[in-house]
């Protein structure tokens, strides 16, 4: 038994090491961003113009670019989201439209981004003829990240115990005075803390906005949803691979990755200690 | 009372009606969320519609039957070639080379943190890894370019750092996170009686993790492994910025190759709407769509079939 125990140890000291690996290879490459950015984050690098197609600069029109795009697409898939969610928690019965129903998230959660850029191309961008544009953009995000806030919302509403639902029942409410009164208010803070991962997908997607609204270099404040903007992801794109002298504008890649990841792990972060928060608020 | 005699009348079945039915706001309501629920399936259809509208057409055009051919050359002068094949070559070699890598790195991880880590460092490992799928893949694919591709271009004496192995490790890296999430499910899901039916037989907790455990948790394992192939074949922006984007056949990993979503996003910018390059562009998509939708219904079959959550 002990000479077993003994001949196994490396394997477990390789399995340890394995886990270790991958943990310091992500912690490199945050580390790597943070150094290489650190330095060329400026109050003057967030709020002034890019000048030499982003050679040179700020990215304050990057930043507001990507801040509407994200607006734009909250705006359409949260509603969405979250209807769609309360229909298949509360009101859906095993049939096969709600099958159906589950099979096309399931379908939609798989989807590769530059798909959803073709869809975006062909329907909203050529056949709505809405051009690039914000609202091109935005929707296409907005379609990507729904499977994501339906699963999470739905999570957050099947979180809250039946008892509440049929005390309400029995008092008369009607179904829906029960979800409203009875089961949204405790959900809806789960809801919207899942639904913050989507927002971090959709600020850090690159492929879709490509071919729906990213605009190469603007240095402009868009003026209607109808204006091409320059987004974060993909004026990292350009910096770091279309531009002729990439090495010379690396400060300036670094410091747009950092805007990015903080931004993106941020809002991670922010719907990771939410839903510590909500879980000890809510203990039932 | 008025009602017995409703209830007690040849009206019965209208009577009940009337009482039992939804109020019409309450019907309107359900109708509303139902209509929400259903926008998923029409983006479904819309997007299978949207990708055949845009691609069929390249029938009329007199390449069309290039598709299936070995070269891609859309912007010959003479006569343009539109063979998805290398492409789709480009994309297998990588999704390969990344699998290969992903998934020893993925399991044992996931073994490791389900298993064997201590309370203390999965609180912190399973979160970390998790934080590394939500680092956006244009901010991954900088990194390879500019801290990973001059690694392997003097570890391996090429002429460039730019190759399908580079381009495979960061999707390798990009696929870690799914795999061991749902691996680690599924593992943590294998009932304690057949840890203990195998310790009490006198296997070691070795033996009893790898002939036991993990051979039960393998169905969610493979589903594990099939959903971070679906992310690594869709995987756009890393590979776009460091594989090369040469159109070549090749099996070489230290060749630079060019996928199928490198290649929609690098051309569809610079091509003419309508054109027969657009509209090859758009099956491309479809390959790619379909690839993907048979690997995740797949691996969703496997996972319910086992009744793991989806």
């Amino acid at each position: 038994m002990t000479k077993r125990r003994y001949f196994e140890k490396p394997i477990y000291w390789l399995m340890r090491a394995v886990t270790y690996f991958i943990v310091i290879v992500i912690g490199y490459i945050l580390y790597d961003i943070v150094r290489g950015g650190i330095g060329t984050i400026s109050w003057e690098f967030l709020t002034t113009m890019p000048r030499r197609s982003g050679a040179e600069g700020g990215i304050l029109p990057v930043i507001i670019g990507t801040f509407y795009l994200v607006i734009g697409t909250v705006a359409t898939a949260l509603p969405i989201g979250m209807a769609a969610a309360i229909y298949l928690t509360e009101y859906a019965t095993q049939n096969r439209l709600t099958r159906t129903i589950r099979l096309a998230i399931s379908t939609l959660a798989g989807i590769p981004s530059i798909v959803f850029g073709l869809f975006g191309l062909g329907l909203f961008v050529i056949f709505f003829g809405f051009k690039a544009s914000i609202l091109s953009g935005s929707l296409t995000l907005a379609c990507m990240i729904l499977p994501i806030i339906i699963v999470s919302s739905e999570e957050a509403l099947k979180a809250v115990p039946q008892s509440f639902r049929e005390a309400s029942l029995a008092l008369g409410a009607t179904k829906w005075l029960t979800i409203r009164k009875n089961v949204l208010p405790y959900a809806i803070p789960g809801m919207l803390t899942g639904s913050i991962l989507g927002v971090g997908r959709a600020a850090g997607e690159t492929a879709p906005i490509l071919l729906t609204v990213a605009a190469f270099y603007l240095p402009k404040l868009p003026a209607s949803i109808f204006d091409q903007v320059m987004a974060l992801p993909y004026h990292l794109y350009i910096l770091a691979t279309q531009l002729p002298d990439v090495d010379a504008v690396r400060p300036m890649q670094y410091g747009t990755a950092l805007v990015l990841i903080v931004l993106v792990l941020g809002l991670n972060l922010a719907a990771i200690f939410l839903r510590i928060y909500f879980r000890r608020k809510y203990r039932w | 009372m008025e009602e017995d005699g409703c209830l007690n009348s040849f009206l019965t079945p209208v009577c009940y009606y009337i009482m039992m039915r939804e109020p019409w706001k309450e019907k309107t309501i359900r109708l509303l969320l139902l209509g929400a629920a259903m926008t998923a399936i029409v983006i479904v259809a819309l997007i299978f519609v949207f990708l055949g509208k845009e691609s069929l057409p390249i029938v009329h055009d007199s390449n069309a039957s290039s598709l299936l051919g070995t070269r891609w050359n859309p912007v010959s002068f003479e006569r343009p070639v539109y063979g998805m094949i290398p492409l789709i070559v480009g994309s297998v070699l990588v999704t390969l080379l990344a699998t290969l890598v992903a998934v020893p790195f993925g399991v044992i991880g996931a073994v490791y943190i389900a298993e064997v880590a201590k309370p203390a460092e999965r609180e912190f490992f399973k979160p970390f890894i998790e934080l590394l799928a939500g680092i956006p893949s244009v901010v991954i694919g900088f990194f390879g370019l500019v801290v990973l591709s001059p690694i392997v271009k003097s570890l391996f004496h090429l002429q460039s750092g730019q190759s399908a192995f580079t381009g495979a490790l960061l999707l390798a890296l990009m696929s870690i996170p799914t795999i061991i999430t749902i691996s680690e499910d599924a593992i943590r899901s294998v009932p304690a009686s057949y840890k203990e039916a195998s310790l009490s037989l006198g296997a070691s907790p070795l033996q009893t993790l790898w002939r036991v455990t993990v051979p039960a948790a393998l169905s969610g394992i493979i589903a594990a492994v099939m959903l971070g192939i679906g992310r690594v074949i869709g995987e756009t922006m890393a590979v776009m910025m460091v594989t090369g984007n040469a159109a070549i056949i090749t099996a070489s990993p230290f060749e630079s190759v060019r996928t199928m979503t490198a290649t929609i996003a690098a051309e569809m910018g610079e091509v003419a709407y309508g054109s027969p390059h657009y509209r090859a562009l758009f099956c491309v998509g479809i390959v790619l769509l379909l690839a993907t939708f048979a690997l995740n219904t797949i691996a969703l079959r496997v996972m319910k079939k086992y009744r793991m959550g989806t």
